[in-house]
């Protein structure tokens, strides 16, 4: 195993008089101030966020405009601070997307015991909850912290969807194969 | 005109007062929130003049039950609270725990994975040591190191970012491998960090090492003997500081440490100095380790595959295919299925040796959940390294043992 042992010479002479490092200190000093500003203002600049980035969760729909959340409370099940309450409700047997047959009827995040972990984004089966690049929120109360489903939806637009698998339930239920 | 001659019996009220109270002592309690206790730390000390004669570390202000919480959740939904133990270093952290269920459930993990971890591991150690080291510099009157050593570690949470969503509460493992791949060019990225790192490395150690006002500040305050370190259960930089090679990457190596070569540096007497002078060369050595793994970056699976029960499987399959969406709801609500049995692992963690003792009786949800976090052992030593030592002396001890109370408390 290599073992090696920090290095501790006693100060010299001259290093005991401040002056070697006073000297140093401020040749350090002077570089630093020729170098460019580390730092962001803030509110005018922001910072450039990576995709993947696990912020504010959000609802999202898909490109035909469907509300993708089928209410399967999956996400309310694994939230490790249990930040997430689903309220499921059915999807009337006339309208058009009633082979999903549930969405949720309210949707509430409490933003206030959020602690941004993603595990709901990861363990939704219909990709429909996704935390995005959103990092900032503020509110007056408690309720104004509360996310709920209309605004949730708002904050997360709409997103590319690349299996579309209740369309594919459609067309197989119109085919008679359905199972 | 001089008081004892108005009030003359005042005057000798008070020069009789002080020798009345002519060597009694004196409490003073530190913290818990003050600045040079890193944390909600409470010292309860007794002090004759300015030197103490006893000190004593109250803790619990931070105390949340962790180990209880864990009892009520999943294994994969304690990996957020892992986070929150050492929150300086949660990608160490996330890594111990997941290490320690895969160990209890025999998984064997793909070399990419090992790798990821072991990257992940040396990134976190650099970062706590430079946040270690800034507080430090804080503690001793020098607020440049802070400053250039947040700048280096800003751009560690860059990667950070970049990798797990998150800068700080990373919550990257999970049992059976991690949350994502690395993203493109990432390793790249950490290369190019560890190449401008080590010169601005020296550049801030050099603000410090031979500084007199630093070592007047350090050298042969807090000495730790060697016998006193083993006795107390130091782990970490603190116990190398004092000369006991003891680093468990070599001792014991997990997560494929064995391939990577790097030294091990120990302190010789022991005092504040030494265990900066040791967290200093440690970052040296993490670098070297990257760099090694990044060169050897091996392909593959960055997840174990065979655990079908354990690991949740990829989103397209869930997406597309019905058995592996039952399987994924099976994961998530029953939680990863772990034999029954109980495990003890612990991982060198930036500060010490990080241990998870799980009991489980199968299924999804640990039986009990036991954390070792090396904050609470190291500060331990408190009551018997501040007697003796003056006021000013306690910040500098308690800046040099680096320690978080966020493991502390749990």
């Amino acid at each position: 195993m290599a073992v090696i042992q920090v290095d501790r010479k006693p100060l010299t002479f001259a290093e005991r008089t401040y002056i070697p490092q006073i000297l140093s200190g401020l040749k350090t000093t002077w570089k630093h101030l020729r170098s460019t500003a580390v730092t962001l203002e803030y509110p005018e600049q922001r910072p450039n966020i990576p995709p993947g980035y696990r912020g504010v969760p959000t609802l999202v729909k898909d490109p035909h405009g469907r509300e993708k959340c089928v209410s399967c409370q999956l996400c309310e099940f694994v939230c490790p601070p249990k930040a997430i309450r689903i309220t499921p409700g059915e999807i009337p047997p006339g309208s058009p997307n009633r082979q999903i047959e549930k969405a949720p009827q309210a949707f509430d995040i409490d933003m206030l015991r959020c602690i941004y972990c993603g595990f709901c984004q990861e363990v939704c089966p219909e990709e429909a909850i996704f935390l995005q690049n959103q990092y900032s929120m503020t509110g007056y109360t408690r309720e104004e912290m509360v996310n709920h489903k209309d605004k949730l939806l708002e904050l997360g637009g709409t997103l590319p969807d690349k299996h579309f698998k209740w369309e594919k339930k459609l067309h197989a239920e119109q085919e008679g194969n359905a199972h | 005109m001089p008081t004892e001659h108005v009030f003359p019996e005042a005057g000798a009220k008070a020069a009789a007062a002080a020798q009345e109270f002519e060597g009694e002592k004196m409490s003073l309690s530190m913290g818990p929130s003050h600045p040079s206790t890193h944390g909600v730390l409470r010292l309860q000390m007794e002090i004759d003049g300015e030197v103490l004669t006893k000190a004593e570390p109250i803790l619990g202000y931070l105390h949340r039950g962790d180990e209880k919480i864990a009892e009520n959740m999943t294994y994969n939904q304690f990996v957020p609270y892992t986070d929150r133990l050492d929150y300086l270093a949660p990608l160490a952290n996330n890594v111990a725990y997941a290490i320690a269920v895969e160990k209890l459930a025999n998984l064997e993990i793909p070399p990419r994975c090992q790798a990821i971890r072991v990257i992940c591991c040396e990134l976190a150690r650099i970062s706590s040591h430079l946040m270690g080291l800034g507080a430090y510099g804080i503690d001793v009157g020098a607020w440049t190191v802070f400053l250039y050593s947040f700048t280096e570690r800003e751009k560690l949470y860059r990667l950070f970012e970049e990798l797990t969503g998150a800068r700080f509460t990373t919550s990257y493992t999970r049992i059976g491998g991690v949350s994502r791949d690395v993203p493109e060019g990432w390793t790249d990225r950490v290369n190019a960090f560890c190449d401008q790192f080590l010169p601005i490395l020296e550049e801030i150690l050099r603000l410090l090492t031979r500084n007199k006002i630093f070592t007047d500040r350090t050298v042969d305050i807090g000495v730790i003997s060697k016998d006193d370190a083993v006795a107390y259960g130091l782990t970490g930089p603190n116990l190398r500081g004092s000369g006991v090679a003891l680093d468990l990457r070599k001792d014991k190596p997990y997560s494929g440490y064995e391939q990577y070569e790097f030294d091990v540096p120990v302190g010789t007497k022991g005092d504040c100095y030494d265990r900066y002078l040791v967290r200093g060369e440690e970052m040296r050595q993490s670098v070297r380790i990257i760099k090694q793994a990044v060169a050897k970056f091996p392909g593959g699976d960055w997840y174990a595959k065979d655990a079908k029960k354990i690991f949740a499987p990829p989103k397209d399959k869930v997406l597309s295919s019905m058995e592996e969406l039952i399987h994924n709801f099976m994961i998530v609500t029953e939680g990863p299925l772990i034999p029954p049995g109980e495990v003890y692992f612990e991982a060198e963690n930036p500060k010490g040796i990080l241990g998870f003792y799980i009991v489980s009786k199968g299924g999804g949800v640990p039986w009990r959940l036991k954390i070792r976090s090396p904050s609470f052992c190291n500060l331990s030593i408190l009551p018997k390294v501040c007697v003796g030592a003056m006021i000013s002396d306690v910040v500098s001890i308690l800046g040099s043992f680096d320690f978080v109370m966020g493991e502390c408390d749990r």
